[in-house]
């Protein structure tokens, strides 16, 4: 078993710390997981992106060059990853900020406008947190919705507690919203 | 401790150097290193360390030679254009016997190059770099975890030998976070200090200690010279290691050879490939040097085809080929230059294209 996922973003769109979560929450459940950032000659406001690793036994390589769950942030990373995205995959992206339009077939297309339900919960910061509950949905076999959360907790919840409760529930609106869009 | 916790390749090795009983860090920062001089400015201070950005590479390299002298463990880390501004000083603590620790996490080159992972500082750190006959221990783990694990082994058998050790491993393994655990905290008040350091003469009952590379008289030098391969015997008599993957049965179709990341890749190829029915196996040198070639040579006996695959141009297969010393052998190169990182797919397509006779 292995499960490859590129989160990909404007930097600041906590794109690095959803991929983080991730990897966390998988170590936590006993799988081996790598989590490995881009990290070229960046621009401020340019594309960041992250790949997560997840399996049953030691991971060869941290890249992926076909990732099957894709998590999308703006515009540049769905023209970037959307031809990258492996058949059969789940590729999920942000409505808020994406006009961008699906164009392939093959591939599961999850659209969720992430930042102004982030912004309706309180705070445009939660958007990361509801494409990681949308991803989430389709990584059940290996973390759970409870998982994903102890790990936000953790990660997030020490500097700004105040912040941990939104985050929770941003998770559980997006895991719903991907629930219902899949079972369409 | 024994805990695993998810951290960041860079701050890990920063972890496993303090928990060996270093306290003192000279760095200068560089992409792909930097995180580590961050954390060691964060980690030292915790624990009555001292760090220090030097202004250069060249004084963070001399500080460590000062620190070294004094018969302490201390570290500094870089990525290859700094390591290469350090050669002046590896080669001064050459030839003064100072022990250190430096970690290059090599970025593509030559010159400024890339910030990408690359392997092409093999050369550099195995066949000298800096001026003059001497050696270096050089260890290159293929994860982060076997970092960790060997770190201690770094800090010890640098002193153990009075000479440098090195550590090799690519951007990837600084800037990836993996689940890592620390097996060992070593107290630095429980490490000896050496007869030889310049720790105060009254430490050594009167004695006056001298660490310099300097010897004008030439016979006092070439002997001097003849006494320090001597003792890189000893190491290469007992410091070889490596890895065998997959290599049990007598005949093996095709055995690669690699190194740090490139090998952990190369594992999955081997799988893939087995299950395909190919007898592949993976030959991993764990030190560059002393480079294990006996013990290549004697896998090498199992196969026809060796296949070198490295991030760089052709600098291991030269050892490969040196080791089995074999001219009816074949040999392949896979090179992967300028920061670019091998798929298993590809070097699964390689293999089977070796098998079908088409490559040379």
């Amino acid at each position: 078993m292995l499960k490859d996922v590129i989160f990909a973003g404007f930097g600041g769109q906590g794109v690095m710390v959803a991929g983080q979560i991730l990897a966390k929450a998988a170590m936590e459940k006993g799988y081996y997981s790598t989590w490995l950032p881009s990290y070229g000659p960046e621009q401020r406001g340019g594309t960041a992106n992250c790949t997560v690793m997840i399996s049953d036994e030691p991971i060869a390589s941290p890249l992926t060059h076909a990732p099957t769950y894709c998590v999308i942030f703006n515009n540049p990373s769905f023209q970037k990853f959307e031809p990258m995205a492996r058949e059969g995959g789940v590729f999920i992206y942000n409505t808020s900020m994406i006009t961008e339009k699906p164009t392939r077939d093959d591939v599961t297309y999850i659209g969720i406008a992430a930042t102004e339900l982030a912004e309706g919960m309180g705070s445009v910061k939660a958007t990361n947190m509801i494409l990681l509950g949308a991803l989430t949905y389709f990584l059940q076999d290996v973390v759970s919705l409870d998982d994903i959360i102890a790990a936000m907790r953790e990660k997030l919840g020490k500097k700004k507690p105040e912040l941990a409760d939104l985050n929770e529930q941003a998770l559980r609106k997006g895991f719903e919203l991907a629930s219902e869009q899949a079972k369409k | 401790m024994g805990e695993k916790v998810f951290m960041k390749g860079n701050e890990a090795l920063g972890e496993a150097a303090v928990r060996s009983g270093c306290r003192l860090f000279f760095g200068y920062p560089i992409t792909p290193a930097s995180e580590l001089a961050e954390y060691m400015a964060y980690r030292l201070p915790q624990v009555g360390g001292v760090f220090i950005q030097a202004e250069s590479e060249v004084a963070a390299s001399n500080m460590i030679y000062g620190a070294g002298a004094a018969g302490k463990y201390a570290m500094t880390a870089s990525s290859s254009p700094g390591v290469s501004l350090m050669q002046e000083a590896i080669s001064y603590m050459a030839g003064a016997e100072v022990p250190a620790v430096i970690i290059n996490l090599i970025r593509g080159g030559p010159g400024l190059g890339d910030i990408q992972p690359a392997q092409s500082d093999y050369f550099q750190a195995v066949k000298g770099g800096g001026h003059g006959d001497y050696r270096n221990l050089v260890y290159a783990p293929s994860t982060l975890q076997e970092a960790v694990d060997l770190m201690p082994m770094l800090f010890q058998n640098a002193f153990k030998y009075r000479m440098l050790a090195m550590m090799v491993v690519d951007g990837l393994v600084g800037q990836m976070m993996e689940a890592v655990e620390f097996k060992y905290d070593i107290d630095p008040d429980s490490i000896p200090v050496p007869d030889w350091a310049l720790s105060g003469k009254k430490m050594h009952g009167g004695k006056k200690n001298v660490n310099t590379s300097l010897e004008l008289d030439p016979n006092k030098l070439a002997e001097h010279n003849f006494k320090l391969f001597e003792k890189y015997q000893k190491v290469y008599e007992n410091e070889r290691m490596f890895e065998a993957f997959e290599l049990e049965e007598p005949d093996i179709d095709v055995m690669i050879v690699a190194y740090g990341t490139a090998a952990r890749i190369i594992k999955t190829a081997v799988k893939n490939l087995r299950a395909k029915g190919y007898k592949v196996g993976l030959f991993r040198p764990i030190t560059l040097w002393p480079f294990p070639d006996k013990e290549l040579k004697e896998y090498a006996e199992k196969t026809e085809h060796i296949l070198t695959v490295e991030m760089s141009m052709g600098q291991l297969i030269e050892d490969v080929k040196l080791s089995i010393f074999d001219p009816n052998k074949k040999y392949h190169l896979m090179p992967y230059p300028g920061g670019i990182v091998p798929t298993p797919k590809e070097v699964e397509d390689k293999v089977i294209e070796i098998l079908k006779g088409g490559a040379k």
